[in-house]
């Protein structure tokens, strides 16, 4: 068996396709989801092999969430097309009434294996209503795990971990990343929820990311290695159940940290992340957690103005620079866990 | 419609334990054993077991917020309804539903929504699944007058008309949603009017009549299972109590009340003609009431002698693989 390149909307639609060959119980319910294989080629070929099982629906985005729920409940495997992450606002009772507190408020009596697929981010001049990353909302809420990934081999394996997971899994994935190729074996694999991958293995400062962010990290570690930085890039891949041991590892290793992502910045994920590391990880730390993220305004539409509000390489720089030059005294610093193997 | 005698006799059986339920709720309530609050349903009891007695037992319901009858009248024990009123450990949710989150999947009930209008999408995923899956099962979700003015009915509706789902949307009209009285806030006159919007079948029934409810969800019933899609049935019907046990009703008159209760009681006027009829006896009658009285009381008393949870039960049932 070999590697090939695929995209992430072919990845996806790979995934889709093993579990639902596996899987009878699984079922796609959505707006539009067969006329042209979703609105970004994410459904390609399937409903041709399973007619009945992609439910093209009325424009109902309560009714879509609250049907996955109740299909859910009674021995189904749905898989929620949320259309744009933006409209889980149409929905947010099932999500955050409904979803996420049933298997709890009935005692553990219902399982809800259940994925709300749910396409985010900017960059594509959509405006303040298609532009959103909404993962803090929903990591706020227990009861539902979140996943975000970056590369193709990733969403292929996560979205058979989330398909086969038998807890509510809201899945995000970023829509200027549908077209973003990389390797992916021909095997058949899963990747669990809840594990992290380094990306880019360094010494010096670590950077936790995820979704397309990953790759802004990508590009600035190459302008820090000019500037004498290695920088470790985590992609968190998973946001709940979150993999702190391997952020302790690495932060116990580089003593500095900085977290990069889309969704903007006041209340973001990054203060969490920022928090804990603070909590659980200060001796180690010789510098401030920083976080770098959108401006905290709603998606302006002219590309000069949403390239400003965006998280830039420049800034991921700026960031790096201000964790690593705060340093505080480093007299009470444990030495730095060598455990680069 | 032929309804067996010994039907008539197991439909007067659930309404009087639901009777019985509710004011030993209530009496529990005010003596301050039961956290939070309580929505009684009173009054309505006719609806609610005249709609259940359609459904077989691997049906679904959801029920609401004033749900212990619809939960009642599909089947589920007393005993561990008391034990969750109470937050005790052997409550149907182990204590973390409550009065108003009642459920036993085991018995197709999905559960009591305290979202108003919250179980409508829901049970067109239900609907879903069933034809998915093949079966002649059938859905059915209960709701108020108030919540037929939620948007998710109107999502639900059309949904379910359009992919012809089993379900049958039952409305137990009690005349107020909460201090709202219907007649000012539901427009078109009825909800069951609605029905033809969707181009659907809509009914209206006498929902004190214990036989004309059933009679007109058979037909609903069947309708879905035999693949013909959903109905909204409307049950006029009527709460003796507040929207919630202590509420001060400023919005109506104890008259109002009264008249219903003494010309329209589900229960008196079905317990009247069966005994017409000579179905039963006036101490067969009496006896059903002994017997329902002393089967309710051992199952709260089994409530109140249940074990409370350990606070950090509280971290669990959150993942099936956290």
């Amino acid at each position: 068996m070999g590697v090939r390149d695929l995209s992430c909307s072919l990845a996806m639609a790979e995934a889709l396709m093993e579990e639902m060959e596996q899987d009878e119980t699984i079922f796609i319910i959505g707006e539009d989801l067969t006329a042209q294989g979703g609105i970004f080629g994410q459904f390609r070929g399937l409903s041709k092999k399973f007619p009945d099982r992609l439910i093209d629906t009325p424009i109902s985005e309560t009714s879509i969430v609250g049907a996955g729920v109740g299909a859910a409940l009674t021995g189904m495997r749905p898989f929620i097309d949320m259309h744009f992450a933006d409209f889980v606002t149409t929905a947010m009772d099932e999500i955050v009434n409904q979803m996420a507190k049933i298997r709890y408020m009935f005692g553990g009596q219902a399982t809800l294996p259940l994925v709300l697929w749910a396409p985010d981010g900017g960059g594509i001049s959509a405006a303040a209503q298609h532009s959103q990353c909404l993962e803090s909302w929903i990591i706020h809420t227990p009861g539902l795990k979140v996943v975000a990934p970056y590369e193709p081999a990733d969403v292929k394996g996560l979205i058979k971990a989330a398909i086969r997971d038998d807890d509510p899994v809201v899945f995000f994935q970023h829509k200027r990343l549908f077209n973003w190729t990389g390797p992916v074996t021909e095997e058949e694999y899963v990747i669990p929820l809840g594990k992290a991958a380094i990306k880019r293995p360094g010494k010096d400062i670590t950077i936790l990311t995820y979704s397309r962010m990953t790759y802004e990290c990508m590009e600035a570690s190459r302008a820090l290695v000019q500037n004498g930085i290695d920088a470790e890039i985590i992609d968190l891949r998973t946001l709940c159940p979150l993999d702190f041991e391997l952020i302790a590892q690495s932060v116990k290793k580089t003593q500095h940290a900085i977290v990069v992502h889309e969704a903007c910045l006041t209340g973001g994920f990054g203060a969490e992340l920022a928090a804990r590391i603070n909590e659980d990880l200060f001796e180690y730390l010789r510098g401030p957690v920083v976080r770098v993220a959108a401006k905290d305004v709603p998606m302006p539409f002219s590309p000069v103005m949403e390239k400003y509000v965006l998280p830039q390489i420049p800034d991921i720089l700026a960031g790096v620079d201000k964790a690593m030059k705060n340093k505080r005294p480093d007299t009470n610093i444990p030495h730095a866990v060598n455990n680069q193997t | 419609m032929k309804i067996s005698t010994d039907k008539k006799i197991s439909l007067l059986k659930k309404m009087v334990l639901i009777r019985v339920f509710e004011e030993k709720t209530e009496a529990l309530y005010h003596q301050e054993l039961i956290p939070g609050f309580v929505h009684l349903s009173i009054g309505q009891e006719a609806s609610t077991v005249g709609s259940c007695a359609a459904l077989r037992p691997d049906d679904y319901i959801i029920s609401t917020h004033r749900g212990h009858a619809h939960i009642l009248a599909k089947g589920a024990e007393p005993k561990y309804m008391f034990a969750e009123c109470f937050g005790k450990t052997t409550g149907y949710c182990k204590g973390k539903g409550g009065s108003m989150h009642i459920a036993d999947f085991s018995k197709g009930i999905l559960g009591a929504n305290g979202v108003v209008g919250g179980g409508f999408p829901i049970m067109t995923g239900a609907g879903f699944s069933i034809k998915l899956r093949n079966t002649d099962q059938v859905g059915m979700v209960f709701f108020g007058d108030g919540a037929s003015n939620r948007g998710t009915f109107h999502e639900a509706v059309n949904m379910a008309a359009v992919f012809k789902l089993p379900i049958v949307f039952v409305c137990e009209n009690n005349q107020w949603a909460s201090t709202s009285p219907a007649e000012k806030m539901v427009a078109g006159g009825s909800v069951a009017n609605r029905a033809h919007a969707y181009g659907i079948p809509g009914f209206i029934t006498d929902g004190s009549n214990v036989l004309k409810v059933l009679e007109a969800v058979q037909e609903a019933v069947e309708r879905a299972r035999s693949g013909r899609g959903p109905t909204i049935v409307e049950n006029e019907t009527f709460r003796y109590k507040g929207h919630f046990e202590g509420d001060r009703q400023k919005y109506r008159t104890q008259d109002e009340i009264q008249h219903y209760r003494m010309h329209r009681d589900p229960i008196d006027r079905f317990q009247t003609v069966l005994i017409e009829e000579g179905v039963l006896t006036k101490k067969a009658v009496a006896a059903i009431w002994a017997e329902t009285k002393t089967f309710i009381d051992e199952a709260a008393q089994y409530g109140l002698d249940s074990p409370l949870p350990k606070p950090e039960d509280a971290l669990k049932d959150l993942f099936t693989n956290p």
